[in-house]
């Protein structure tokens, strides 16, 4: 379970994030919605750890990431995958490479064990055969569906996505998001999405949050985003639309 | 006239200010950088891939700049000596020009050059494209994945290059001074064995090993901070070689002032 609390943060003396509330429960998936540049992705490293807050707590699992260190930290980071907008894919090594990285460092699997969840892991995305490519050799979408096979075979409990479909073209964003209901069938991990693709993720998501100017402006099921009159969150929705 | 005034006081201040929280920033990067250098375990495999980087192919560069270096110390010091008949003496002065100077200062620059801005460059791209938070979500310490295997390889390939620059540089030497100038060929070595003792070496090598861990230091630290941007790679790389090689022509004055 995530749930924020009070969450404040200044970036070079704007304040970025105004005092976040929300919580995700566990096998939820929370999609994050909001103009660029209003905090969207900074939410998103506080709740892995990566920034801290300058006030609020952070509580994964009843555990607050934002003032853990140490092991304590890598404790609760291993239970995240989170899939960058450019997939943050190690450009030095091959997809393989790439997909093993975490499980040779983080695990005692034996090599055989490890190639054989690799080259599953990249069957599942879609991508047989890419195992020895490089990431400058492949497409927008292949890099993130190699990302999400990176995330994905350390079985994460908690998922994160920072606009897992943007700058795709509208057939891979299907896949992409298909693929990521898909995942959530199998695994029922807990997860947040940053996304601007409103119709395709209603049906994936059982949350939506619109965040505005560094606060949480509405929060409800699909249902209750779709039946809303509030303003701003409609106006939100109908652009998405448009 | 007052307000202006006390705008650039505010202004210096900051500054100031900035300048401390940097400083004291590069230096929380190294001690964390040294205190994973202790804590096992130790990834020996990027080690080495790294001193293969920083060191093997910097040796080409490396010998060609000793061998001119030593050539033209040689070539300076002969016309100087010659005045006052000292020629005998053109084998220990080379010799103790490269050991003590030469050979640690202008191969820690020349690596800085070539290797330096590469690893500042390579980490850089790594910070802007979100591999460094990648492997920070993957519970995974990039200091010991990127920054300490540089440190060491720094600390191991540097002394090593500035021993290859000495010895292409007396040798260099040796074919301007005794076959191209007519310095006895016993003259210029023997000389040298008398007035070279394992101290010179030793210091010689000591600074070296300070130079390679400030230029890895550095280096790393710039791209490990690297603002988001192709400038901002670029004005990372700038400054870690500018910074780099300012720092070790200062620090090889104090060293030397300690030293020797």
């Amino acid at each position: 379970m995530i749930e924020v609390i009070d969450l404040h943060k200044s970036l070079n003396g704007v304040q970025v994030l105004k005092g976040i509330n929300f919580k995700v429960d566990k096998g939820d998936i929370l999609a994050l919605m909001g103009k660029s540049g209003h905090g969207k992705s900074v939410l998103l490293k506080h709740i892995v750890g990566i920034m801290k807050p300058d006030r609020g707590n952070i509580l994964i699992d009843g555990e607050d990431i934002s003032t853990s260190r140490g092991t304590a930290l890598e404790r609760l980071r291993e239970k995240f995958g989170f899939l960058f907008q450019g997939g943050a894919l190690f450009d030095s090594i091959n997809v393989f490479e790439n997909v093993a990285f975490p499980l040779r460092e983080k695990t005692r699997m034996h090599k055989e064990k490890i190639r054989e969840k690799v080259l599953r892991e990249l069957e599942q995305v879609g991508l047989p055969g890419v195992e020895n490519k490089y990431p400058a050799e492949l497409s927008g979408g292949m890099k993130k569906r190699v990302a999400l096979a990176r995330c994905l075979c350390t079985d994460p409990e908690i998922m994160l996505f920072d606009e897992p479909t943007t700058g795709l073209d509208p057939v891979t964003a299907r896949s992409i998001n298909s693929l990521i209901k898909e995942t959530h069938d199998r695994i029922r991990f807990t997860g947040v999405m940053i996304t601007h693709d409103i119709n395709q993720v209603l049906s994936i998501v059982q949350k939506v949050a619109v965040l505005d100017a560094g606060t949480i402006e509405f929060t409800g099921t699909p249902e209750e985003i779709r039946a809303t009159t509030d303003p701003l969150v409609r106006q939100f929705f109908n652009d998405y639309n448009a | 006239m007052i307000r202006g005034i006390a705008n650039a006081i505010e202004g210096l201040g900051h500054c100031i200010l900035s300048s401390i929280a940097n400083l004291g920033k590069t230096g929380v990067f190294l001690g964390t950088s040294i205190l994973y250098t202790f804590i096992p375990p130790l990834k020996i495999s990027r080690v080495i891939k790294q001193i293969s980087f920083i060191g093997f192919k910097s040796s080409l560069i490396v010998i060609l700049t000793g061998t001119f270096t030593g050539m033209v110390i040689t070539l300076q010091s002969y016309y100087g000596m010659e005045k006052f008949g000292a020629e005998a003496l053109l084998g220990p002065a080379v010799a103790l020009s490269l050991i003590r100077e030469l050979g640690p200062v202008i191969s820690a620059l020349m690596v800085t050059g070539r290797a330096g801005s590469a690893l500042a460059a390579e980490i850089g791209i790594m910070r802007i494209s979100e591999q460094i938070d990648a492997m920070e979500v993957m519970a995974l310490n990039p200091y010991r994945y990127l920054i300490v295997p540089n440190l060491v390889a720094g600390m191991i390939s540097f002394p090593l290059l500035a021993s290859i620059f000495n010895v292409v540089g007396i040798y260099g030497g040796y074919l301007v001074g005794v076959q191209l100038l007519g310095v006895s060929e016993g003259g210029y070595f023997g000389e040298m064995i008398n007035f070279i003792d394992m101290k010179e070496i030793r210091f010689g090598l000591y600074k070296s090993l300070s130079f390679g861990l400030i230029v890895t230091w550095i280096c790393c630290y710039k791209g490990f901070h690297a603002t988001y941007g192709a400038e901002g790679v670029s004005k990372a790389t700038t400054e870690a070689v500018v910074t780099s090689s300012v720092l070790i022509l200062v620090w090889d004055y104090f060293l030397t002032s300690v030293l020797f």
